[in-house]
């Protein structure tokens, strides 16, 4: 615009930067005051809520008889020997070798989670946007009943669906486990998302219809960016939840299909006994992708649940 | 033939009217604003202009073209939104080179042009930051600016200033005015705020209810309000709006009968268009119509002051008159107190009479 004059706006972000600075100041002095006594208590908490997690990954690196020692100990020789047998065979005294061959196990659960919660991301997107934007009559029934497929316990259903997939021919492959955990996620992808797009303010479409765009643009260019964080969230929820999926995955996964929980379990009694040392270098192993994912999308997952809660 | 043109145009939304058969017309080059209190409807008639909400009945034609049926992007127009509507997840550079991605160029020309309308709205420095990172005043002039880059047949404007504060938007409305004397085209602004449509507009069109009450320029709608709601809603203060009746026959002065008085107040226009003598009627006085005088007379209201707001260069005085307020605005200085006897006469000329079902009569 001619003739105008940005020392308005400078004068305002200064007093902006100003305030900012002050408040970063106030923080130090009440992080200084109280809140070494609470960072203490916090410490301490989530001491005692990680344990179970240290012990598993202390118990990975023990031998077979400092994990069965009583009392516990703490300290010892780490080896690596049950991480060797993950990927092997695990060997056991007086008993016959078997083989474990994780390496497929791992691979199948994360194509099956991956795939699985891609796809529910996809088809749910598409569909909250749909029940967001051009809302049927009676949208809030259609809302409620992909809720309701949430209600009953999974297990509830488990005899129709292994019939299902005995019919279908499903039955231990990877599309009939994809399609199912797809299924599973598709409820709270609908309704996670479609919170992120109503809270997307409708101007911005507006303004995009008249500069041009197709209703397609508007999704993929306009909305879409807007709800990144959103789809971080609901990605690590969903991936969490198909992760340690085991009802459906122990009665619908073929031998070579199995996922870890599965194949975990089934390590367990046999001529072999319960050996803690391996079990834990899975699980040990089976904890890193989900914390990977999480840090990766951290800052994104951050904004997401907290999407709304800050007025903007 | 006008660059825009209403006919009989209506929105219902279930059984609410939001619009109801509006007829309005935007010659080219000129700025229309459509004025009311909220839910009046002029939002609701912007947004059918721009096509994004259908219309129910009636007839949109821009540019001699009937639109009704066209897509917004189809209808050659540009839009301001009230909430600058920039896309988040652009920078300001793409935000305005957006418009221009359904006209084929090539990357230098939409370069050159984003570069010009950055300079001309002093955006140069921000071309690379998201509109997250923006002041208010720079989010306001992206929004212009994406706009008119495309130089579109006609403009409409959202309540274009509504965020901004006092100082940055009266600083916009004068340079919104010079960009758009310097545009020329068919303008619609959607405001409720009269003083931004009185400035900025060369017509106003006030609206209530889903109705158009008047179209005038804003002298017209200041000076000769069509009824009492236009008469009731220009103008700070609010004019003085006195019920009565009519006392007596006279040519050119008309007696009446209010607030436990008779009054003589001088009219223009001929006492034909009055009611009979003992009907009811209305008559506006503006606060600033008024002149002191001395001593009580038949042509002039004497009360006590009971309130005095002093507004800088005027004095607000609430007179009281029974039980009713007569608002007058003196310059500054005049020594009154609250308490004080105060008799005011209108000036000749500035006494609207308004009929009982609220028309204006005379002048």
């Amino acid at each position: 615009m001619p003739g105008s004059s940005p020392g308005h706006e400078d004068r305002k972000n200064t007093d902006r930067a100003e305030g900012r600075l002050a408040m970063r100041f106030r923080r130090k002095r009440e992080i200084g005051r109280a809140g070494l006594r609470r960072s203490l208590v916090a410490t301490i908490i989530s001491l005692i809520y990680f344990f179970p997690v240290l012990w598993i990954i202390l118990t990975a690196f023990k031998t077979h008889n400092d994990a069965l020692a009583v009392p516990p100990i703490f300290l010892f020789e780490p080896t690596l020997e049950n991480f060797v047998s993950v990927f092997s065979r695990a060997y056991s005294k007086g008993a016959e070798a078997i083989d474990t061959g994780f390496a497929l196990f791992f691979f199948n659960s994360i194509f099956t989670a991956g795939t699985s919660v891609l796809l529910a991301l996809i088809i749910g997107t598409v569909a909250a946007y749909g029940f967001s934007r051009y809302p049927l009559k009676g949208n809030e029934t259609y809302m409620f009943i992909i809720l309701t497929t949430r209600m009953l316990p999974p297990i509830i259903v488990i005899i129709p669906i292994f019939l299902m997939f005995r019919v279908t021919g499903f039955s231990g492959t990877y599309h009939g486990l994809i399609l199912l955990y797809a299924a599973f996620n598709l409820p709270f992808t609908i309704w996670m998302m479609k919170s992120f797009f109503d809270e997307l303010p409708r101007e911005v479409e507006d303004a995009a219809r008249m500069d041009g765009s197709s209703e397609w643009h508007v999704f993929f260019r306009i909305c879409l960016p807007q709800v990144k964080a959103g789809i971080a969230a609901t990605a690590v929820f969903g991936l969490i939840l198909t992760w340690n999926e085991f009802l459906f995955s122990l009665l619908l996964s073929g031998v070579n299909t199995r996922t870890v929980p599965v194949a975990m379990a089934q390590t367990i009694g046999g001529d072999i006994g319960v050996r803690w040392g391996l079990l834990a270098a899975i699980e040990t192993l089976f904890l890193i992708p989900v914390v990977l994912v999480t840090f990766l999308l951290q800052n994104q997952f951050l904004r997401g649940v907290t999407f709304g809660t800050i007025k903007r | 033939m006008a660059e825009i043109e209403l006919r009989g145009l209506t929105k219902r939304f279930g059984k609410m009217i939001a619009v109801n058969a509006v007829d309005l017309d935007v010659e080219a080059g000129e700025v229309m604003c459509l004025l009311g209190p909220s839910g009046c409807g002029k939002t609701t008639t912007l947004r059918m202009i721009a096509g994004l909400e259908w219309a129910s009945a009636g007839d949109i034609t821009i540019a001699g073209k009937r639109v009704n049926d066209l897509r917004p992007a189809q209808r050659d127009i540009a839009m301001v939104f009230q909430f600058y509507a920039l896309y988040p997840s652009l920078t300001v550079a793409e935000n305005l080179a957006f418009p221009l991605h359904v006209e084929k160029q090539t990357r230098e020309q939409i370069a050159a042009r984003v570069r010009r309308i950055a300079k001309l709205l002093e955006l140069e420095h921000v071309l690379d930051r998201l509109p997250g990172r923006l002041a208010e005043g720079e989010k306001q002039r992206v929004a212009v600016g994406r706009a008119v880059i495309r130089d579109p047949t006609c403009f409409l404007f959202d309540e274009p200033l509504s965020r901004l504060d006092i100082a940055l938007r009266q600083e916009m409305r004068g340079q919104i005015k010079t960009l758009l004397s310097g545009l020329k085209r068919a303008t619609v602004i959607v405001t409720h705020d009269q003083i931004e449509a009185l400035t900025i507009g060369n017509r106003i069109a006030v609206m209530r209810d889903g109705l158009i009450e008047q179209v005038a320029t804003p002298h017209d709608i200041f000076a000769t309000p069509a009824n009492l709601f236009v008469a009731g809603f220009i103008g700070t203060p609010q004019m003085n709006l006195v019920e009565g009746t009519r006392a007596e026959n006279t040519d050119d002065r008309l007696a009446l009968s209010a607030l436990g008085q008779r009054v003589i107040l001088p009219i223009d226009g001929t006492a034909r268009t009055l009611p009979p003598v003992g009907e009811p009627l209305t008559i506006g006085i503006r606060p600033r119509a008024f002149e002191p005088v001395n001593e009580t007379g038949p042509d002039r209201f004497s009360g006590n002051i009971d309130v005095i707001e002093p507004l800088g260069a005027e004095t607000l005085l609430h007179i009281s008159l029974g039980d009713h307020d007569l608002r007058v605005v003196l310059p500054r200085g005049a020594g009154l107190r609250p308490g004080d006897r105060l008799h005011v006469r209108p000036l000749d000329g500035q006494v609207l009479v308004f009929a009982a079902d609220g028309r204006r009569l005379a002048p």
